[in-house]
């Protein structure tokens, strides 16, 4: 016989794990400190610096700077900025894919850097400046990394898009020569399954370089 | 005869063939598109499936009582019952809802399961063993051509080989669900869906199963999807999931989204069969092939699945002695769904691959061999074309080498050929173009756009037809309550669209040129609408700008309608291509990895409508197969019958700096009066036997199981 039961122990809060496959703890415990990682890894300490002992399972007071404006909302310790973004804020350019910092469909860009959101806490989001797609065009005028998207049809489906955008918006803010190769490098963190890859490299490349089509 | 509604010729043409932006690019572009997953409706509770943690059980036990208890639970419906058999790890047993994502984590993981097992089998490369566990069955055993013996004995080459490709698994980047709201007596649905129109008949039938609910009509079901995040053929259905969900929505008397897990995603909602063959082909000395014999057999999943088409594309029934035996392999896995050009990759790589084989042992150019047989396809012009075009795009002349002899040095590198085919019929479509008097055009459908470009079309059509630019069309599609479309499978539904959406235009600015002719003086037949104006053939002077002419109406919206078919409509589409793909990769001969330098695709698929989409089809599926063909593969374990993979880090697909050069060429011009057909398709056939192909050219050696990973192509490496 054989049951899908969880362990004896709570049935609620963080501690609870997925009944099948990695939980993100174990995945982060597995990777060690990752780009994604170090936010979650650095939240006890945080919260011990603050004075508090314990934090959740119940809901927290957090604050986060979006697109340069400041959000108030209520959110379990464990909700990470993904799930704050689209189910709490209505941010739903952003998307949810593989959950464990993998596909790039969730790229943000935190502080100047591009962020796996699912692989982010809310509450280590606070006190961030924090990028969404939402932010960075309006409908009259869009990024020249959008407007290039749409010139070199560097999209189907369009649900990686706006992962990419960001990704592309990264990488042209760095470095504004980028080479092919750098751009399939910063590419990297980004999966496609339509496949527009050819389309998304030279949206990119010509975005960062700011050459016109 | 040539009537009203036929196409334009090529000179009258001002944007069809053209290279057209994606009119919904800059709503993707921006975030801004809505994806059914992207709804948050007021009040909405999140939904999450039990499933099944056994392979092949029989449950014995569902508890729901410390589900019940949990914060945030807000209520459960079981998909299966207790004495229903599970036949796959993933199988949704119930589904359940709470307030919250996180809350809904935690009530599905309180419910309790519990399974008498039974014995399971994942295996399918192995047939012999399948065998012995009792699970291959004969599926086909034809026969067809001149005499097998006969035919053999006239072969002066004859190669023999084993050939296979893995299952996989659609992994669409939005996972199969929905948002159901139901109110009242209404039913919405936001649906991640191929299949709007279908999806209401689909849901009521599956509501209607349960007699608490009763008989629901479809009528009072409404289906909205302007957006979808990828279907590849997995997403025609409602699912056990979608009926869950509304259950749930009515229970609660909320609106529920319930999406799939990852996991859940590539262990259920998708799968592409397997398919594994020993294939015998043989060829004169001349290069003329005489037979074909094949056995294959698949898995794809407990009904088995995946009879290739074979021999595939060279299989002219009388010069080409042929017999193909395929047997179903059953297996407790994840069941198959449609991908793309179903069958048709694994008959690509089952015929390309031993066809190549071949080559290398007649000491031909595979080039030269692939020519010359195309009288044994049904489109040897096409084919004969396309492969030259396509040799010249891949610098073939230049590059290629014989099989092996790729020089010193541990990278190797190799050229490879792969043809293929595909129907494409429209399917059927009911269109209505509305003209207002302001000037206003709408064009109107339940259709529904997967990224192909179906919204970019259909203005296509329109302004072309009405004498207008793109953006002065609005396509509405994505409703259920729209007149009737097809759904988006087979690549069937560019030809259905177009054509519906051409009568109908057609008939609109008939009417509207009616209006015209009275106010103009002029009779009707003589005006003709260009360039955003309405003016007299015989006399220009006689003119009125789009706008005052629709002005004329008055306060009266003209209603334009079209069908797909449509007897007297005109000839507007077609079924049946042909296209050619060729692969240049470097293989590292110390690592097993396989680079991919570049892929060139030639395709026909009689007129285009939006160049840029069409061409956007073609670099998606040789993307695609790259994937496929290098790194994709559902790896199933037999100790626990569970799929290792279920996830984005190890079921692999291709990066943007996985897919190196792609170059590709629409036939266009040449074979447009056969009207207009799919594109979602053929092209996604071909890049496996292609690369496949290339590869054994590089190294000297058949790989024979795709998709090439490093341990296949050492291990064929070691073998020689």
């Amino acid at each position: 016989m054989s049951s899908n039961k969880p362990q004896d122990g709570p049935v609620r809060g963080p501690q609870h794990e997925p009944r099948e496959g990695f939980s993100r703890r174990t995945f982060i415990e597995g990777v060690g400190i990752g780009a994604g990682a170090v936010g979650a890894l650095g939240a006890p300490e945080r919260v011990r610096a603050a004075g508090n002992d314990v934090l959740g399972p119940d809901p927290v007071s957090i604050t986060l700077n979006i697109n340069g404006k400041s959000h108030d909302l209520m959110v379990e310790p464990r909700v990470t900025l993904i799930d704050a973004l689209r189910n709490r804020l209505d941010h739903t350019g952003a998307k949810k894919v593989c959950d464990r910092a993998t596909c790039g469909a969730c790229t943000v860009i935190v502080d100047g850097s591009p962020v796996y959101s699912c692989t982010m806490l809310a509450i280590e989001a606070q006190g961030r400046r924090i990028e969404t797609i939402e932010g960075i065009s309006t409908e009259d005028s869009m990024h020249a990394v959008q407007t290039k998207f749409v010139e070199h049809d560097a999209q189907q489906c369009g649900f990686c898009t706006p992962g990419l955008v960001m990704a592309g918006k990264a990488i042209a803010e760095r470095n504004p020569r980028p080479s092919m190769a750098d751009v399939e490098s910063g590419l990297s963190g980004n999966i496609c399954r339509c496949g527009t890859y050819v389309g998304v490299r030279k949206a990119v490349y010509e975005a960062a370089r700011g050459e016109s089509a | 005869m040539a009537t009203k509604y036929d196409w334009p010729a090529v000179e009258d043409r001002s944007l069809i063939g053209k290279r057209h932006h994606r009119v919904d690019g800059p709503e993707k572009a921006r975030g801004a598109a809505k994806y059914s997953y992207d709804r948050n409706l007021d009040g909405m509770l999140v939904a999450r499936l039990v499933t099944s943690t056994v392979p092949h059980g029989r449950i014995i036990g569902i508890d729901t009582s410390a589900a019940q208890r949990v914060n945030g639970y807000k209520g459960h419906v079981n998909i299966l019952n207790v004495g229903d058999e599970v036949q796959w790890v993933g199988t949704e047993i119930l589904a359940i809802c709470a307030d919250t994502e996180e809350h809904a984590r935690d009530v599905a993981a309180a419910v309790a399961v519990h399974f008498e097992e039974l014995p399971h089998w994942v295996k399918d490369e192995d047939v012999k063993k399948a065998g012995e566990a009792n699970r291959v069955k004969p599926a086909k055993d034809d026969t067809k051509g001149p005499d097998l013996a006969e035919a053999w004995n006239s072969a002066d080459a004859t190669v023999e080989g084993y050939y296979g490709l893995r299952v996989i698994t659609h992994c669409c980047l939005e996972p199969h669900g929905q948002v159901v709201d139901w109110t009242g007596d209404d039913i919405t649905v936001y649906a991640s869906t191929q299949a709007v129109a279908r999806i209401p008949a689909d849901l009521a039938k599956g509501l209607s199963r349960d007699e608490s609910i009763g008989t629901i009509s479809a009528d009072n079901i409404h289906v909205i999807t302007p957006y979808m995040g990828g279907g590849f053929g997995s997403k025609f259905n409602i699912d056990t999931w979608g009926i869950a969900c509304a259950k749930l929505s009515k229970m609660a008397g909320k609106p529920v989204k319930l999406m799939l897990d990852r996991n859940e995603e590539l262990m259920v909602a998708g799968g592409r069969p397997s398919d594994y063959g020993n294939v015998k082909i043989g060829a004169k000395q001349d290069g003329t092939l005489v037979a074909y014999e094949s056995e294959t057999w698949s898995t794809g999943g407990i009904a088995g699945r995946g009879s290739p088409p074979l021999p595939y594309v060279y299989n002219n029934e009388e010069r080409l002695a042929q017999k193909a035996r395929h047997l179903n392999v059953s297996t407790n896995i994840g069941p198959a769904r449609a991908w793309r050009a179903p069958n048709h990759p694994q008959a690509a790589v089952l015929t390309m691959c031993p066809m190549e084989d071949l080559a290398a042992k007649l000491d031909m150019d595979p080039v030269e061999f692939f020519k010359k047989n195309a009288d044994l396809t049904a489109r040897p012009e096409v084919y004969r074309y396309e492969i030259d075009k396509c040799a010249e795009m891949i610098g073939w002349k230049e590059k290629w080498h014989k099989r092996g002899d790729s020089g010193p040095g541990p990278v190797k590198r190799g050229l490879g050929l792969s043809l293929h085919t595909w129907g494409g019929r429209p399917h059927d479509s009911t269109c209505e173009v509305r003209i207002q008097p302001d000037g206003g055009v709408s064009v109107n459908m339940a259709s529904q756009d997967l990224g192909v470009g179906t919204y970019t079309t259909l203005s296509v059509v329109a302004a072309e037809t009405l004498g207008l630019q793109i953006p002065d069309i609005k396509v509405n599609i994505g409703s259920s309550k729209l007149p009737i479309s097809g759904a988006s499978g087979g690549s069937t539904t560019v030809g259905g669209t177009s054509a519906s959406t051409r009568r109908a235009t057609v008939n609109a600015l008939e009417e509207l040129k009616g209006v015209v002719a009275e106010s103009l003086g002029v009779e009707a037949g003589d005006l003709v609408a260009k360039e955003g104006k309405i003016f007299a053939k015989s006399d220009a002077s006689k003119s009125l700008s789009w706008q005052d002419a629709c002005k004329k109406l008055g306060t009266r919206t003209i209603t334009g309608h079209g069908k797909q078919p449509d007897r007297d409509g005109g000839k507007l589409n077609d079924s049946g291509v042909g296209g050619v793909q060729m692969a240049d990769v470097s293989v590292d001969v110390e690592t097993g990895v396989v680079t991919i330098n570049k892929i060139a695709a030639v395709q026909d698929v009689g007129l285009v409508i939006c160049l840029e989409q069409c061409e956007s089809q073609v670099y998606g599926s040789l993307i695609q197969g790259v994937g496929w063909a290098l790194y994709e593969e559902s790896i199933y374990d037999q100790a626990t019958g569970k799929m290792l993979n279920p996830d984005m880090e190890f079921y692999k697909l291709a990066g943007a700096g996985d897919i190196g050069e792609m170059e590709v060429h629409m036939v266009q011009n040449k074979y447009d009066d056969r009207g207009v057909i799919g594109i979602g398709e053929p092209p996604a056939i071909s890049p496996g036997a292609a690369i496949s192909n290339a590869v054994a050219n590089a190294i000297g050696v058949r790989v024979p199981t795709l998709p090439l990973t490093p341990d296949r192509v050492l291990a064929a490496l070691a073998n020689t």
